[in-house]
């Protein structure tokens, strides 16, 4: 056409980056935007390594007690040795007041435990395949102890029990996720594509479902567990509760958007050009709900978390020997335990730490995903 | 608007009697009942157990019927404020859950207030002064609300009143006053040991409900009628509360349908570790030892507060709300 | 009370309004800044009706809000003075220096200088009745009471023209339809007899007809108060109606002043040449360019369509049901012509589009469809399959450019798609042919590899409407497809549609509620309103000997881009 045309109707100049920049990739840079949001990608990155390499990471065998070394309280690493950089702990002994008899750890400054990275320490086997025995640091003589943590009542360190524990706690989470991210894309996908009667059964069904209080709910069902079962059972059988549960939210969601997407006169489009109607669903619905999904998921998993920590730490979840937060958190609920071994707390903080990191990213996720929103 | 009301009342007897359905089904689920639990309870601890005892209390306690029947029986009980018998206790139910469920039900009532007295403020600051400081400390501070168990928030402050204070700061009540009948003495004992769980429980609920409000209000704030208030020459701050404050507050408000039920059930947790005389506790020792009219009791009570907290939020919806009103 | 007072000489000579360079900017982050008032300077006057014309961007409306001092953070008034002068012996007070939220803006704010916007639905706080609305401003300014504001209120319903004001006044935004809305909203903006009513874009969002009475509104009030009014608009037509005096801006500017008569039979500046031969292509005196040659053939024959939308049902009410949206339509389309369906808001021609299309089911009647080999077939009857081959010749092109592209796919795979499942072409060929569709509207060779966010609004619908060439069709439905365009664009991509008619020989049916644009693409033109076709014939006979009432009504409210003929306001 004429000059006259382009002149007239050149928008904005957009430089080419951005404008040949595909919608995953404006995307990743809104989401970068969120300094809080990356943060939390970061940490959540991190503790799925930890809980992925539990085995070389803890720096020791969580099962190993000692009953010499009961509620040992935490050593503090001292980074300078005379001057030059090599990291040691004082070890404790034990020492009997002579007035009232009672034992308290105190450290010795004449016995110097020295640390290393990539040590030589207890074996163990990775994912139960393959031996090994080197940590990722520890003390340089494997015979030593050392409680960066703090030490149980049964003498087991702390630290390498809520390494493992992560494993649990945060696998329960994408398992428990994955579970209702199916339930919540079935059942909330049914009724946004069929709408009319199936559409309103199945809002009834959720409303149902969410009107009822989640923690008596969860109590009765884990309380009818036997307690007979084995550990990974009762692991699966935790997950598949928790995630009943939530799946109403992300099938409210999928719902939601697909009904949105659905009302887009681009979608209308597309059936005018012919395709057929899985291709409309396919490639040119499903992109759309990926990101709001994506979000929604991440959103999800703290509260797995939580739930598991919660009915763990009442003792009706995951229990001995199986190792995660919440059930070393029942080793706290004890007053007079706390008071004496306040460390037994720990888990906690990494619950939280877990539960934070997942809710900025979430955030983040869902704040990129709809930009228009706000 | 009566009508509206009455119209919803109708709706909930069907979704009650299905939840009664359900809570059955539930205290019904675990294998065995309540006198194979105390047999497996008396052999454990060393004890012989008499076969004909067994029966005779299987008998007597109704559990050999089929299950619809012993459904029918206790609803048809429930029905006439029976809410059936104990066996672990050993007395009629309704007399154990009357004061914990009163109980229940004004911790996570004053908990709500607190939520809202809370949230709602401070969702307004953050919304009104965005990406300010004080915005993204509320952002922050909110954020950990959400995810600290409200559990362990009571484990520590346990800690901090056992080794600080050296005296148990759970219960709901002094020693003096945790059987004594009612009276102004112990009301005010009351509301100096509620504080402590409200808090808890208030500020687990008040992290989201602030994000809602601070994200309804920065939608209304963009919206024109708010510059045509400004346009007629208001103040800002009465414009503010009267305009975009006043249409975010319905979304607020018609949070009340679930931060309830989530308070109710959030306070079950947190009473076992408290040690509050809350119906938590009680129903969690039932469920464990398959207390069957005693857990259902509380289940069945605990549903119905949520239904009513979504039916009166309905309510104070339609009043707040032209648009659903006048439909 | 409101003070009416009758304009005297002194009054009429007297500026109320001077603005001198002002210059109002919103920081864009990294130090840039948008620049969207740039050095305006004007004087309002009382009395008299200044336009501020100008296509989107340009700046006309935030000049307005600067005036108001609500322009919202970030933006901000970077320099200039606004000089508002009340009463020739008072002094005068410089608005630009007044802090926003300040007591002495305040005091002007609603009192002094009044605004009404162009939403009025959005406007008008959802919650609060029309009458508290309309009294407020009077108790916020401290000029009567509660009991006094709400008779002021039915007062000032009285003189908008609202019936029944005693009731009325008690009702909710909601309830009442766009025009009386809008009446609402210029009631409360003259509750507190300001001297100066800035007008948005009022009549933007209604229409025509309805555009027509609030103008005429407008100006009675005018007249009556002897106010001074702003009122910015991009319709030029609108602007040859109402004007006095005429400012052009563009991209911040202000390219041209004058007199009305002077701007629109005089123009100096080019752009506002560009803005008037815009608007005067489409106006009702400009010579068309449809199509000439046209078949005997019928291509479509609609009979006795009608549709009703479904109601949503509750298990306690009772169902009502609506009336029809489209009630018993029947028309002819000849091969080769263009047929245009006018019609004002609810007046169901979008839903006959889609009956046409068969994105909708039609209740009842027929669309029999004369196919490339002579045969017929009923679309309303086809099954999935056929439809599917019928989609091949008859295509759609929407009226939301931004909507209607997925953003999440490269435009030349937006424009590829029905020739790919279509199993037309595929790989190299299919690129080739989607270059040449491209190159056909009148976009470059490297706009495929792009995504349609990095368009404007008039080349996305060029990008829509080579998706819709793409098979080859016979048959192009338009629905609105210029209305969400500026009015230069409009011109260009009608010319656009009408080359490509020339050169591939095909029909189209333009839904549109613009008059002038249906006028100069048409060959014959039907009437909708509420559902029915009220009149249909051929454009010229339409446009210039109508029969019904309905559609000589709807053409009195066209407003003529010639201020030398005001037909608008002496209407009956």
């Amino acid at each position: 056409m004429s000059s006259t045309t382009a002149d007239i109707e050149n928008g904005p100049a957009e430089p080419l980056p951005i404008a040949t920049a595909s919608e995953a990739r404006l995307f990743w840079i809104r989401f970068c935007r969120h300094r809080l949001a990356v943060v939390g990608l970061a940490v959540t990155l991190l503790l799925y390594l930890i809980a992925i390499f539990a085995e070389p990471i803890a720096p020791f065998d969580p099962n190993h007690s000692s009953a010499r070394l009961v509620y040992h309280p935490p050593q503090a690493i001292h980074w300078l040795d005379n001057g030059s950089l090599r990291p040691y702990v004082l070890a404790f002994r034990l020492q009997r007041d002579p007035v009232t008899l009672a034992a308290t750890y105190v450290p010795d400054p004449h016995r110097k435990v020295y640390l290393g990275l990539w040590v030589k320490g207890d074996r163990y086997d990775l994912w139960g395949l393959f031996p090994g025995d080197h940590h990722l640091f520890g003390p340089v003589d494997a015979r030593q102890p050392v409680f960066l943590f703090g030490a149980d009542r049964l003498g087991r360190d702390m630290l390498s029990r809520i390494v493992y524990g992560a494993r649990a706690s945060l696998s329960i989470g994408i398992v428990g996720v994955t579970c209702s991210l199916l339930l919540g894309i079935v059942f909330g996908g049914i009724s946004g594509y069929f709408g009319g009667r199936i559409d309103w059964a199945v809002q009834r069904v959720i409303e149902f479902i969410i009107s009822l209080p989640t923690i008596p709910i969860w109590l009765a069902l884990a309380a009818a567990l036997p307690k007979r079962w084995s550990p990974l059972t009762t692991y699966f059988c935790i997950t598949l509760i928790i995630s009943l549960i939530g799946w109403t939210e992300l099938a409210r969601v999928v719902r939601g958007r697909f009904l949105a997407i659905r009302s887009e006169t681009y979608v209308t489009a597309a059936w005018l050009d012919g395709c057929s109607q899985p291709r409309i669903i396919f490639r040119h619905m499903l992109p759309s709900l990926t990101s709001h999904i994506i979000a929604s998921v991440t959103l999800a998993i703290p509260l797995m978390i939580l739930a598991e920590t919660a009915l763990s730490f009442l003792g009706i979840g995951l229990q001995p020997p199986a190792i995660s937060w919440g059930a070393l958190l029942k080793e706290a609920q004890d007053v007079n335990s706390l008071a004496e071994a306040p460390w037994l707390l720990l888990p906690g903080v990494a619950v939280a730490i877990t539960v934070l990191a997942l809710n900025f990213l979430g955030d983040g996720l869902r704040d990129a995903a709809d930009p228009h929103a706000h | 608007m009566a009508r509206f009301i009455i119209r919803r009342l109708l709706g909930m007897i069907p979704f009650i009697l299905l939840v009664s359905f359900t809570v059955f089904v539930l205290i019904k689920l675990p294998p065995g009942d309540f006198v194979s639990n105390y047999a497996a309870n008396l052999s454990a601890s060393g004890e012989t157990v008499n076969q004909a005892t067994l029966i005779q209390m299987r008998q007597e306690f109704g559990l050999n019927a089929p299950f619809l029947v012993q459904y029918w029986h206790w609803i048809w009980g429930v029905l006439h404020g029976n809410f059936g018998y104990s066996f672990k206790w050993q007395q009629p139910v309704g007399s154990l859950i009357g004061e914990r469920l009163g109980l229940t039900l004004i911790l996570s009532v004053s908990a709500l207030l607190f939520t809202w007295a809370v949230a709602l403020p401070i969702g307004v600051l953050s919304a009104v002064r965005r990406y300010s400081i004080a915005d993204y400390l509320v952002t922050f501070v909110s954020f950990l609300g959400l995810s600290v168990p409200g559990f362990l928030l009571g484990l520590v402050l346990m800690y901090i009143g056992v080794t600080v204070f050296g005296e148990n700061l759970g219960g709901l009540f002094s020693p003096q006053y945790l059987n004594a009948p009612w009276s102004l003495g112990r009301v005010i004992d009351l509301m100096r040991h509620l504080w402590i769980p409200m808090v808890i429980l208030g500020i687990q609920g008040s992290a989201s409900l602030i994000r809602i409000m601070r994200a309804n209000l920065i939608d209304q704030l963009h919206q024109p009628y708010v510059d045509t208030a400004r346009a007629k020459g208001l103040r800002e701050t009465t414009l503010l509360v009267r305009y975009p404050i006043r249409v975010a507050l319905n979304p607020f408000v018609s949070t009340l349908g679930w931060v309830l039920p989530n308070l109710v059930s959030g306070s079950v947790i947190l009473s076992i570790v408290l040690n509050l005389p809350t119906a938590g506790p009680m129903l969690f020792d039932a469920l464990l030892a398959q207390d069957q009219f005693l857990a259902g009791a509380f289940l069945l009570m605990l549903c119905a507060l949520t239904v009513i907290g979504t039916l009166l939020s309905d309510i104070l919806l339609a009043l707040l709300d032209p648009r659903i009103r006048v439909q | 009370m409101r003070p009416t007072r009758m304009p005297t000489d002194s009054d009429a000579a007297a500026p109320l309004l001077e603005l001198h360079e002002l210059r109002t900017v919103f920081p864009l982050g990294q130090g840039r800044v948008l620049k969207a008032v740039d050095g305006v300077s004007f004087t309002l006057l009382a009395g008299r009706t200044l336009c501020i014309v100008g296509e989107s961007g340009s700046g006309k409306s935030i000049t307005a809000r600067s005036i108001m001092q609500i322009v919202g953070p970030p933006g901000r008034i970077a320099g200039g003075e606004i000089i508002y002068r009340p009463y020739p012996g008072r002094a005068p007070i410089d608005i630009a220096r007044l802090h926003p939220r300040g007591t002495v803006m305040r005091a002007i704010r609603g009192r002094d200088i009044a605004m009404i916007f162009q939403e009025p639905m959005t406007s008008l706080s959802p919650i609060h009745r029309i009458g508290w609305q309309i009294g407020e401003p009077l108790l916020a300014h401290r000029l009567a009471d509660r009991k006094a504001a709400h008779q002021q209120a039915i007062e000032l319903l009285r003189q908008v023209e609202i019936p029944n004001p005693e009731t009325a006044v008690d009702r909710y935004p909601f309830e009442f339809s766009g025009g009386m809305r809008q009446r609402a909203m210029i009631a409360m903006a003259l509750a507190c007899g300001p001297k100066i009513l800035i007008a948005d874009e009022p009549t933007t969002a209604l229409d025509v007809t309805t555009q027509a009475e609030v103008l005429r509104l407008l100006t009675r009030l005018q007249h009556e108060d002897g106010l001074a009014l702003l009122f910015i608009t991009h319709d030029m037509g609108v602007v040859a109606q109402i004007a006095d005096d005429v400012l052009v801006m563009h991209q911040g500017q202000i390219v041209e002043h004058g007199p009305v008569e002077r701007i629109f039979h005089d123009p100096q500046h080019p752009y506002t040449q560009r803005l008037l031969d815009a608007s005067k292509k489409l106006g009702m005196a400009a010579p068309p360019a449809r199509p000439v040659v046209i078949a005997q053939q019928p291509l479509l024959q609609v009979r006795g369509v009608t549709l009703t939308y479904p109601v949503q049902t509750s298990l306690f009410r009772r169902p009502q049901v609506p009336p029809p949206a489209v009630r018993d339509v029947s028309f002819d389309l000849y091969e080769g012509e263009n047929l245009g369906i006018v019609g004002e808001s609810g007046s169901g021609k979008t839903s006959l589009g889609n009956c046409l299309i068969r994105i909708l089911q039609p209740g009842t009647g027929q669309i029999l469809y004369r196919r490339h080999d002579g045969t017929d077939m009923d679309l309303v009857a086809l099954d999935r399959q056929a439809l599917r081959q019928v989609h091949r010749e008859i295509r759609m092109v929407f009226q939301d450019p931004f909507a209607s592209l997925n953003p999440r796919m490269t435009v030349a795979r937006v424009i590829g798609e029905p020739l790919l499942v279509n199993g037309v072409l595929s790989g190299p060929a299919l690129s080739q042919r989607v270059a040449e569709l491209l190159a056909q509207v009148g976009l470059p060779r490297d706009a495929g590899q792009r995504y349609p966010h990095a368009f404007s609004g008039g080349q996305r619908q060029r990008i829509v409407i080579a998706r819709a060439l793409a098979l080859n069709p016979r048959l192009i439905i338009a629905d609105e497809a210029t209305s969400a365009l500026d009015v230069t664009l409009r011109g260009q991509i009608l010319d656009l549609l009408l080359e490509l008619q020339r050169s591939r020989g095909l029909s189209f049916v333009l839904i549109s509620h613009d008059l002038g644009v249906i006028r100069y693409f048409c060959n014959r033109i039907a009437v909708m309103y509420r559902g029915e076709i009220v009149e249909i014939g051929g454009a010229d006979e339409i446009c210039f000997n109508p029969r019904q009432p309905y559609t000589q009504a709807l053409l009195a409210a066209v407003p003529e881009a010639d201020p030398r003929r005001r037909n608008l306001l002496h209407a009956a």
